[in-house]
């Protein structure tokens, strides 16, 4: 039977929501070469085997995921829909899996052209002379009217959660430099706009829901960092999927609008006490652990009404409370394990303790370059968790499954098992977030706006016929 | 510290303290530290400024 008809969207639970993470990764590459070797071909290098099955230096993978090489000639992995947090981390942690399986490959072709070097990738968000690249975090919402001020109520929650979720680095030189919460913090320029590249805002409201335009909204978050540890990843989108239920249920958050955000977040990143008075418009003057706090208090009103109380929440609850009194104390051991900032820290400050090193010490920003590196054997984060000095919150068994295998339960599922029908059929298709096409079939497109859809008799019907046709072509 | 009572908070897990036992996991963890950096010490001292200073990563989002 053949399935031609669009499916009605799915009426869900207003507890579901579908997540995603974007990743710049810095690229890196360590050579002797006396000819000057440009990111571009590095990036190409790195990128041979993606384009030889591809055809693309964007793609889309099996797991659902998006892969590409993005402005400025470095890996970008974009996490396919996912609907829970355990889901999210593990695509997330697969995407540096991803991107690492490349490194061997794009030294070789380097090699083979006769440069002789080394591939370090970054999950980090600054490089050496000043230049930021992100991380984003999509999060689907329903369709309203008032988006605008929806998203504002989350500002001074964004502004100020970086003294929990923030991957910490030093920032300034000689007597100035510091332990900051967000590297990031001193590349933001605008609270909310369209742009992304021109202004870097803190949220992104270009309208692009990927999805039914009339039920959905992406609200998509550009003033975060790059985490490497799981529990920070949890904390980080846990708390905004929290807020959000909140505002979605009709719940108002606190009041606590930034006067000036901009001086706000960094002043904010530069303390690492979380002292620096906040000026808000109403008058007041908070620190952000008080702003978190009030967040941290509204949300837990609502356990057992709006927000059920999952092992879930209950974790990230835990996580939250436990990371403001680590700050409030001055004594990070409770989180040090779990909060990219604290971890990092320990590191450092052990380092120092050995050294005598200044903080503005070379040596380091090679060690906070280190931390992030997922290039196989430079970077610390494989050591880190297995000698308990980083927690886990998903196995390794399933950013196994998440490197090969999409979502179960979103559009993903259909998207990855269209990707790997192509590969193993041999025939050339398209893809992107909400289409399918098999190339040379007819002009016919699927569209898939549904994202929480994972079952679709038409896509059924389509990995059928290339499946058997693929066959005979061969 | 002051425990937390469980009727305050009830999302609370007392699997999520730290351990509290002197000696014990801080100082496994601050051992682990120590051999961690001894590990990479060797990469740390080998022309860190050089190193750092040619990450240079051009513009994206």
């Amino acid at each position: 039977m053949t399935v031609n008809e669009t499916p009605a969207p799915l009426i869900v639970d207003p507890s579901r929501r579908i997540f995603g993470l974007e990743t710049e990764f810095g690229l890196h590459f360590r050579h002797g070469a006396v000819r000057k070797i440009t990111a571009e071909e590095v990036a190409g290098a790195l990128f041979h085997s993606v384009v030889q099955w591809g055809r693309s230096s964007n793609v889309f993978l099996p797991n659902g995921a998006r892969l590409y090489i993005d402005v400025g000639a470095h890996p970008e992995y974009a996490t396919a829909e996912c609907d829970t947090l355990t889901d999210l981390i593990a695509q997330d942690k697969a995407g540096e899996r991803i991107v690492a399986d490349l490194v061997a490959g794009g030294e070789r072709r380097l090699r083979e052209s006769g440069i002789e070097g080394e591939i370090h990738l970054y999950k980090n968000n600054v490089d050496s002379a000043g230049n930021s690249y992100g991380c984003h975090e999509n999060y689907l919402v329903r369709r309203r009217p008032d988006f605008a001020s929806f998203a504002g109520a989350l500002l001074p929650f964004l502004i100020t959660r970086q003294i929990l979720v923030g991957s910490g680095g030093v920032t300034g030189t000689g007597t100035s430099a510091r332990y900051c919460f967000s590297p990031r913090a001193d590349h933001v320029w605008e609270a909310m706009s369209s742009a992304t590249t021109r202004s870097r805002p803190m949220i992104n409201t270009r309208d692009e829901p990927h999805a039914h335009a009339d039920l959905y909204r992406r609200m998509h978050v550009i003033v975060g960092d790059s985490s490497m540890a799981e529990p920070t990843i949890l904390l980080k989108v846990g708390s905004m999927d929290l807020l959000i239920r909140m505002l979605e249920a009709g719940q108002a958050l606190p009041d606590l609008t930034i006067a000036r955000p901009m001086q706000a977040i960094r002043e904010v990143s530069h303390d690492l006490t979380g002292c620096a008075l906040v000026d808000l418009e109403d008058g007041r003057r908070l620190t952000p652990i008080q702003m978190q706090e009030e967040c941290l208090a509204a949300v837990e009103a609502r356990i057992g009404t709006v927000i059920e109380a999952t092992p879930e929440v209950r974790r990230i609850l835990s996580l939250w409370r436990r990371g403001l009194e680590a700050v409030q104390a001055g004594d990070h051991t409770p989180v040090e394990t779990e909060l990219d900032w604290a971890i990092k820290r320990r590191l450092i400050e052990r380092f120092r303790e050995r050294t005598g090193a200044s903080l503005d010490d070379p040596r380091i920003a090679r060690l906070d370059l280190a931390y992030h590196d997922v290039a196989p054997g430079h970077g610390l984060y494989p050591a880190l968790v297995a000698q308990g000095l980083i927690r886990t919150e998903v196995g390794e068994d399933q950013i196994l499954r998440a490197v090969d295998d999409p979502p179960e339960t979103t559009r993903a599922r259909l998207r990855g098992r269209f990707v790997r029908a192509g590969i193993e059929s041999h025939r050339d298709i398209t893809a992107d977030w909400v289409r399918l096409k098999v190339v040379g079939d007819e002009g016919k497109t699927i569209l898939l706006k549904d994202p929480f859809r994972a079952d679709d008799g038409r896509v059924d019907d389509l990995i059928a016929s290339m499946t058997s046709s693929g066959t005979q072509v061969d | 510290m002051p425990q937390v009572s469980s009727s305050e908070h009830p999302y609370d897990e007392p699997d999520d303290a730290p351990a509290t036992s002197p000696g014990g996991v801080p100082q496994a963890q601050a051992n682990a530290v120590d051999a961690l950096l001894d590990e990479i010490d060797v990469t740390l001292q080998q022309n860190a400024e050089q190193f750092v200073r040619s990450f240079v990563q051009k513009g994206g989002e």
